[in-house]
């Protein structure tokens, strides 16, 4: 069974928004996000505002969910990159392996300046990622100590 | 598939909601979405028809309180029941936690529960999961209409396992949370086996 737990350490977090934070700059994006194929987001930077980045996220792995297995009938292997231009803002995504990167930019930018940076920023975002997945192993001990202890009466309280 | 965030200490979660077309799985989402308090909850998200049915998928996020110190959040997901809508319930599946089950009671419903419970086998198969190996709960809902099938028939003819069985009525409430319960639980005690 394929469902073993994604486990992201705060050293590879950091990382995360680290890129997120330059690629912002760099293509003068509103927001950046690093949402898992599944729909949870990783990581975020920028003005989301009132956006409700939980919901984006689950649309946006959604949407690319749906044009993959459109690129599937009609022969492709996959879109590596989905755009939707509206009148002023805009969303581009980037498939990277199981990640997603989001990037919401309005007039301030355009679409050539943030695929163009993404590119970049997108090989660091598979590294680390790569990284995080390698050390998932090492972690697993400590993660099994958290919560090979979780007991019945904690997950009763949750719903109390 | 799990997510853990230790960054932020956050385990995330997915459940998703399968069963045939018109067997309440919006109906349950709604009536978490309307009982929990506002903090705990996200927007529920559906992208359903102009006649409200579900089209591609509802979506709601459940923050349910903290656990070893990380907080737990589910995000809820239906499928569209209706049978040509196949292709979006297969992406739907794609890195599931836990599935909830929810079957019509309805004696006119029960060739449409067995070809949706064979299609959830089906479905789960082709991206690398079994239906006996996830955390799984039955919910036979619908309960309160005149024609039902007695639920130990019902049980009996869609039970696949020793999984938790609970009948309800989702248009006021009735087992829903206690289905849901059910679900988060096997999800949490999956993780410590990890």
């Amino acid at each position: 069974m394929s469902n073993s737990p994604f486990i992201l350490q705060e050293q590879e977090f950091q990382k995360l928004k680290t890129v997120l934070a330059r690629l912002c700059v760099e293509c003068a994006a509103r927001v950046v996000l690093l949402v898992d194929r599944d729909g949870q987001t990783i990581a975020f930077h920028g003005d989301i505002r009132d956006m409700d980045t939980t919901s984006f996220a689950s649309l946006a792995a959604g949407n690319v969910a749906a044009t993959s297995s459109m690129a599937k009938l009609i022969g492709e292997d996959t879109f590596p990159a989905v755009v939707h231009e509206g009148e002023r803002e805009s969303i581009f995504i980037s498939v990277i392996g199981r990640s997603l990167l989001v990037v919401v930019f309005d007039e301030r930018s355009t679409l050539g300046l943030v695929k163009l940076r993404t590119k970049r920023a997108s090989y660091e975002v598979a590294s680390i990622l790569e990284e995080a997945i390698r050390g998932e192993s090492a972690y697993a001990i400590a993660n099994n100590a958290v919560f090979a202890e979780i007991t019945d009466e904690d997950i009763d309280s949750l719903f109390n | 598939m799990t997510f853990i965030n230790y960054a932020s200490r956050e385990i995330n979660c997915k459940i998703v909601y399968y069963g045939p077309g018109l067997c309440g799985k919006t109906t349950n989402l709604q009536h978490i979405y309307d009982s929990t308090a506002p903090q705990a909850k996200g927007k529920l998200i559906s992208l359903a028809t102009e006649t409200d049915r579900t089209l591609f998928f509802d979506f709601m996020p459940l923050e349910l309180g903290t656990v070893r110190g990380f907080k737990t959040r589910f995000h809820l997901y239906t499928v569209p029941g209706q049978v040509y809508y196949d292709a979006s319930r297969k992406l739907i599946l794609k890195g599931v936690d836990g599935v909830v089950f929810v079957a019509d009671s309805q004696e006119e419903r029960m060739d449409a529960n067995i070809e949706s419970l064979y299609n959830l086998e089906e479905n789960l198969q082709t991206q690398g999961y079994e239906l006996d190996r996830l955390p799984y709960v039955l919910q036979l809902n619908k309960r309160d209409l005149p024609n039902v099938i007695p639920m130990d028939d019902l049980a009996h003819e869609l039970r696949r396992q020793q999984e938790p069985v609970f009948e309800a009525v989702a248009t006021n409430g009735l087992g829903v949370f206690d289905t849901l319960k059910a679900v988060a639980k096997q999800v949490l005690t999956e993780l410590r086996k990890t």
